[in-house]
């Protein structure tokens, strides 16, 4: 038997499998391939307290083993999720993970309080944003701002378990995890999109409109992979790991490296099915390799001893 | 609902040098398919798939009409009988079907969902196709086959009226008092057809092209500006909208 239940932060999770924010919308265009109770989890698309919307097309490019988006957090705003899209997204048995960017720290704050008081199973708070101007990335690349953020969230949240969403873009990804940590985060979520950018040759403009976007997909596994596993070294905290997952091995990858759940993205706009085909891709690699519990793979990684002066000696 | 599947190709045939039709075995996607709709097509190696119309469904097959534009068009344009390709659809919201005469604005590729439409339709249906020249013209027969009347321009004059489709449209538009108009084509056809419709009172449709990634309404990636400075999904709210809706300036 394989049990591919995990406790994540408190939260309980019928399989690991989550899919990203901003890649589901609200879950009704997926509902409609699937029954939504298969997943573990769903990650709302990005919230903010009024509504928002969002940046001029073109917003998508296609790149090398992935994509760049800059859709800019379009979104019906705090209020009208609450009174639109949560009812619908309640009829199903899944746990909501709402995603939440504000422009100011007391936003992030207002946004707990509204999101905790209907009773979302998590709050996830998009640090890392690389497509609007105010808020959004820039508390993600410094040490101190992530903890102020953190910390007013958890003020706000009452018991709601409090993710936080982190950057790739930044120099030290593994000073801020422990800023967040430190700051009282019930769990961290990477990665996010990586700042990117391509040029029409024929036009000379960029593709799009916004001019750079952020990079997702396959492009980005490896780089997900080491942060994801850096920052396993750094936190004790549950990891939500992602960044171009598109089959149950490179879920399993995500876990070996130190994640406790993954989550799926784009590769749902490649296959509908996709984060179903993830979930049962983990479990037939357990199958295969005798692991009853998902959890058992979680820091799995059997990491080489760093390699001394021999090496060097035999490449000089 | 739509629905992901993997179809086999049962006629390839290229129509112009740079213009290729493909006919899938699409089963229930083709039964349940509406003009102005479309296939998210997967191009091998290719992250992202490629929205292309419905130009033609019957009977369990799809027909879709393409030009090579870039990587993912051309990867298509390889496809031969007995290949497979992965396609989800219907997509989108398509053309209103109903009405006594409608005449349909074409504007090059942007003819392949309009013959869809035009053999739907359930009144009378003219046309006007305009095409950059006669060796880039598509679909001329079949459409003479299926509408009452049928007007070409070509920018250069090599097949009808030399020059826009705006001259021939005005005049249908004197002539005859048409309950809609359906349109598709480049973005400044769009904008002329949408003008002239509304100088002359006849509602009209046109569809919208963005860049996709999902293509279900999912992503927020297919932005089209609308009037009131709202953004719709292409794929999910059009691409066929009305085009006293969309905003055309840029
Ligand atoms: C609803 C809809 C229906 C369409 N129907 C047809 C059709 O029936 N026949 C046909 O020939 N073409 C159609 N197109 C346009 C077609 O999707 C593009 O020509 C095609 O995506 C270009 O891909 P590429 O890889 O060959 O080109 P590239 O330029 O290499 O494409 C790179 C990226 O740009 C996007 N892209 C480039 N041009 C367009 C465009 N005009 N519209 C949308 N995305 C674009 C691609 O999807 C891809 O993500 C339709 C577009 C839409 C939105
Ligand atoms: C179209 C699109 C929209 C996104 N919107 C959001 C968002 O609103 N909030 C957020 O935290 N992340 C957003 N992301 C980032 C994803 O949740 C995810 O972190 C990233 O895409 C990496 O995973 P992937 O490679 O599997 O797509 C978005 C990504 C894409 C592709
Ligand atoms: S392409 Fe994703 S919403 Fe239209």
């Amino acid at each position: 038997m394989t049990d591919l239940h995990v406790n994540f932060a408190g939260v309980s999770l019928k399989n690991p499998v989550v899919v990203a924010s901003g890649t589901f919308g609200f879950g009704r265009e997926y509902g409609a391939f699937y029954d939504l109770s298969e997943l573990g989890a769903i990650c709302v698309k990005g919230l903010t307290l009024s509504q928002r919307a969002g940046n001029p097309p073109p917003r998508i490019a296609e790149t090398p083993g992935g994509m760049l988006n800059a859709v800019g957090l379009q979104n019906p705003g705090v209020d009208g999720f609450i009174a639109r899209e949560l009812p619908e997204l309640r009829r199903h048995d899944v746990k909501i993970i709402a995603n939440i960017s504000g422009n100011t720290v007391e936003e992030y704050g207002i946004l707990c309080q509204k999101l905790a008081a209907v009773s979302v199973d998590m709050l996830e708070l998009n640090i890392s944003c690389p497509n609007v101007k105010e808020g959004g990335l820039a508390f993600g690349t410094s040490p101190q701002s992530a903890a102020a953020v953190t910390a007013e969230a958890k003020r706000n949240a009452g018991t709601v378990p409090v993710m936080v969403k982190l950057s790739p873009n930044v120099t030290d990804i593994v000073s801020i995890a422990k800023a967040v940590e430190d700051a009282g985060a019930d769990a961290i979520s990477m990665i996010n999109t990586l700042l990117g950018m391509r040029i029409d040759i024929h036009t000379r403009r960029p593709v799009l409109r916004n001019n750079t976007g952020g990079l997702s997909g396959p492009a980005i596994l490896p780089i997900a992979i080491r942060m994801v596993y850096q920052v396993r070294q750094a936190v004790s905290i549950p990891i939500l790991g992602m960044g171009g997952i598109t089959t149950g091995e490179d879920a399993v990858e995500f876990l070996l490296a130190g994640a406790n759940a993954i989550a799926v993205g784009s590769a749902n706009f490649q296959n509908p099915y996709a984060p179903l085909l993830v979930r049962d891709g983990i479990a037939s690699y357990m199958q295969e390799n005798g692991i009853s519990r998902v959890d058992r793979l979680t820091n799995g990684v059997q990491t080489w001893t760093p390699c001394r002066a021999s090496c060097e000696e035999e490449l000089t | 609902m739509p629905i992901q599947k993997t179809c086999t190709i049962l006629r390839s045939e290229r129509l112009i040098p740079y213009g290729y039709s493909l006919v899938l075995d699409a089963g229930e996607i083709a039964d349940t398919a509406h003009p102005g709709q479309f296939l998210q097509v997967q191009c091998d190696g290719q992250f992202l798939r490629r929205p292309i119309s419905i130009c033609d469904a019957g009977a369990g097959r799809i027909r879709i009409v393409f030009e090579i534009k870039g990587k993912g068009t051309q990867i298509l344009a390889k496809k031969r009988v007995g290949d497979s390709v992965d396609v989800i659809g219907p997509l989108g919201h398509g053309f209103p079907i109903h009405g006594e005469t409608v005449l349909l604005v074409g504007g090059g590729i942007g003819a392949a969902p309009l013959f869809f439409a035009a053999r739907r339709c359930l009144g009378t249906v003219h046309a006007i196709l305009g095409f950059r020249s006669a060796n880039t013209a598509v679909l001329t027969e079949v459409f003479r086959s299926v509408c009452r009347q049928v007007d070409f321009t070509t920018e250069d004059g090599s097949l009808g009226e030399s020059g826009f489709v705006d001259g021939p449209l005005r005049r249908r538009l004197e002539e005859t008092k048409y309950t809609r108009i359906l349109a598709c084509g480049p973005q400044p056809m769009l904008r002329a057809v949408a003008k002239i419709a509304a100088e002359f009172n006849v509602p009209c449709f046109v569809s919208m092209e963005e860049r996709m990634a999902c293509g279900v309404g999912a992503c927020l990636g297919c932005a089209c500006k609308m009037k009131d400075g709202s953004y719709q999904r292409v794929c999910h709210d059009g691409p066929v909208f009305s085009a006293s809706e969309v905003s055309f300036d840029d």
